[in-house]
């Protein structure tokens, strides 16, 4: 079954011709529950894309499904991430975590009735990303892997449906992205929520991903697919092995010939 | 190679410096040594080079006057208090209900602010005049100019707090279905709380400002008219009180908005004495 289905989908920044055109027949699905990684060159309208399927941005031309409905507005059904965490600074990590709760129904009218067992749901999916004792440190007393770490709790915390992550490791060093590469994989196969992943990074594509797409540069669209056919759950040594590597050349050979279509 | 079993078991505590050294205790004590200093440069200025009392008066004469006069200038000084304090009340309402409607949205923001900036153009005191005619003389005419004086820079930073909200933040709330109000409650007021306590400091001390000046051309009481009637008498120490009590009341007021400031937007100013957790 597709959960997420673009069709032939267009975006043109601004209302005139000379507007930037950031996506030009994209064409994209995404089945429930599964794990899709989107890796380009940059500046291919990755991040727009995630617009697009979020219905932040209405299409310009195409049409954009999710979950069997059109978008036509803002989806309520979608944790986002980003490489910056985010966090409002006045709030704790919990409190952070918690801000979706107040916002998406029905947890939004449930939420003072059933505080206790939202609570500790918040506690645990941090204590399962690692910040047990840190529920109430506020950001700015984190770390920056571990406010990404929140930030992937708050994106998760209302069961969300659809879990769009725009490059969320790439401000983060080596250890700490496999860390959390491994934090993500367990979540996911917790919740088997539908992710779509935008990231620079192939090897955390192939790392995490069950497919793996690639963009052409701007105005960009879907230019190749892989499937990664590694079990689960996978292993960070698993990256180094023969299937894998040779998984990573191959998407970087794509994305070289897109680079130099562009040029 | 040292191994962790190698070391004490709690690191070193840094030695206390003596009360007076530390930075804190020096923090508090050193404004006090520059008003005191200012106060003493003043009197030795004014004696060494015998300046008129009527030009200007040593610090000595003016608190000797103020004690004298102390009836009519605590009378005087509860009704500039009481103006600007209601004048200030009101601008923070308006302020922070207009920084709210212009701030929400690009739209207003855009078609109000030039309006906003010609009003804040015009000078206060011009205004005077045409609050008297319309209200008479007394006590409307100065809330009313403490009020235009002080409403305009919390208007202003309310509005930048919540128009600067970063998009991204928006995407995370508005991806959940957020209304735009939901935005503005969740994200956007609690992000221009620093800018509006900032304002506010700005605020209380404009509207001083404001009241002493429409008391000085439209009144017949508070601080204003009491200098405006000193100095006709040329009793300049009384004068000069009159500026030092308005200059107190500024003071305490500062204080009191930047207390608040501290307790309600500490996360913003995160100090050197703030616990700093776990790094890595």
């Amino acid at each position: 079954m597709k959960f997420v289905d673009l069709d032939r989908v267009s975006l043109r920044y601004g209302e005139d011709a000379d507007g930037t055109l950031a996506l030009h027949g994209a064409t994209l699905r995404v089945a429930t529950g599964e794990f899709v990684a989107v890796v380009g060159p940059s500046g291919c309208g990755k991040s727009t894309l995630m617009k697009v399927v979020t219905g932040l941005w209405p299409p310009t031309a195409g049409a954009v499904i999710v979950s069997g409905r059109k978008v036509t507005g803002p989806l309520s059904i979608a944790g986002m991430a980003f490489q910056n965490p985010t966090l409002l600074p006045w709030r704790t990590t919990l409190a952070n975590v918690m801000l979706p709760l107040e916002i998406v129904q029905p947890h939004c009218s449930r939420l003072r009735r059933e505080w206790a067992a939202y609570l500790a749901k918040a506690r645990d999916l941090l204590a399962l990303v690692g910040l047990k004792g840190f529920e109430d440190h506020f950001p700015w007393q984190l770390s920056g892997g571990m406010q990404q770490r929140a930030s992937l709790c708050r994106a998760l915390i209302h069961d969300p449906s659809l879990l769009m992550l725009d490059e969320p490791f790439a401000s983060l060093d080596m250890f700490t992205r496999e860390e959390l590469w491994l934090a993500l994989q367990d979540l996911w196969l917790a919740r088997e929520p539908t992710v779509i992943l935008v990231t620079h990074d192939l090897r955390e594509a192939v790392f995490l991903a069950d497919r793996v797409l690639v963009m052409s540069a701007r105005p960009g669209r879907i230019i190749a697919e892989r499937e990664v056919t590694l079990p689960r759950p996978r292993n960070l040594d698993g990256t180094y092995e023969p299937y894998s590597v040779a998984l990573v050349h191959e998407l970087r050979e794509h994305i070289s010939a897109a680079r130099s279509t562009a040029a | 190679m040292v191994t962790a079993d190698m070391l004490d078991d709690t690191p070193p505590l840094r030695p206390r410096k003596p009360y007076l050294l530390r930075r804190k205790a020096l923090r508090h004590i050193l404004p006090w040594m520059v008003i005191i200093g200012i106060f003493v440069i003043w009197e030795i200025v004014v004696r060494v080079f015998e300046i008129e009392q009527f030009v200007l008066p040593a610090p000595s004469a003016i608190f000797a006057s103020g004690w004298e006069w102390r009836e009519p200038i605590l009378v005087n000084a509860w009704q500039t208090f009481m103006t600007t304090v209601i004048g200030f009340l009101l601008a923070v309402i308006v302020g922070l209900l207009a920084g709210i409607a212009v701030g929400s949205s690009s739209l207003m923001y855009d078609s109000f602010y030039p309006a906003l900036i010609g009003f804040n153009s015009i000078p206060k005191v011009a205004v005077v005049p045409i609050l008297v005619i319309w209200f008479g003389v007394g006590t409307i005419p100065a809330i009313i100019t403490a009020f235009l004086i002080a409403f305009f820079p919390i208007l202003v930073n309310v509005a930048v707090g919540i128009a600067t909200v970063e998009p991204e933040l928006q995407d995370v709330l508005r991806a959940l279905g957020a209304s735009r109000w939901q935005v503005i409650r969740k994200v956007g007021l609690p992000r221009s709380m620093p800018y509006f306590f900032a304002s506010l400091k700005v605020a209380i001390t404009f509207a001083f400002v404001g009241t002493i000046v429409a008391e000085t051309v439209a009144a017949n009481k508070g601080i204003g008219n009491l200098m405006l009637v000193a100095s006709s008498r040329f009793e300049v120490p009384l004068a000069f009180a009159g500026l030092l009590v308005t200059s107190v009341m500024g003071i305490a007021m500062y204080l009191v908005c930047a207390a608040a400031e501290r307790r309600m937007t500490g996360w913003a100013m995160r100090g050197a004495d703030a616990p700093q957790a776990a790094q890595g």
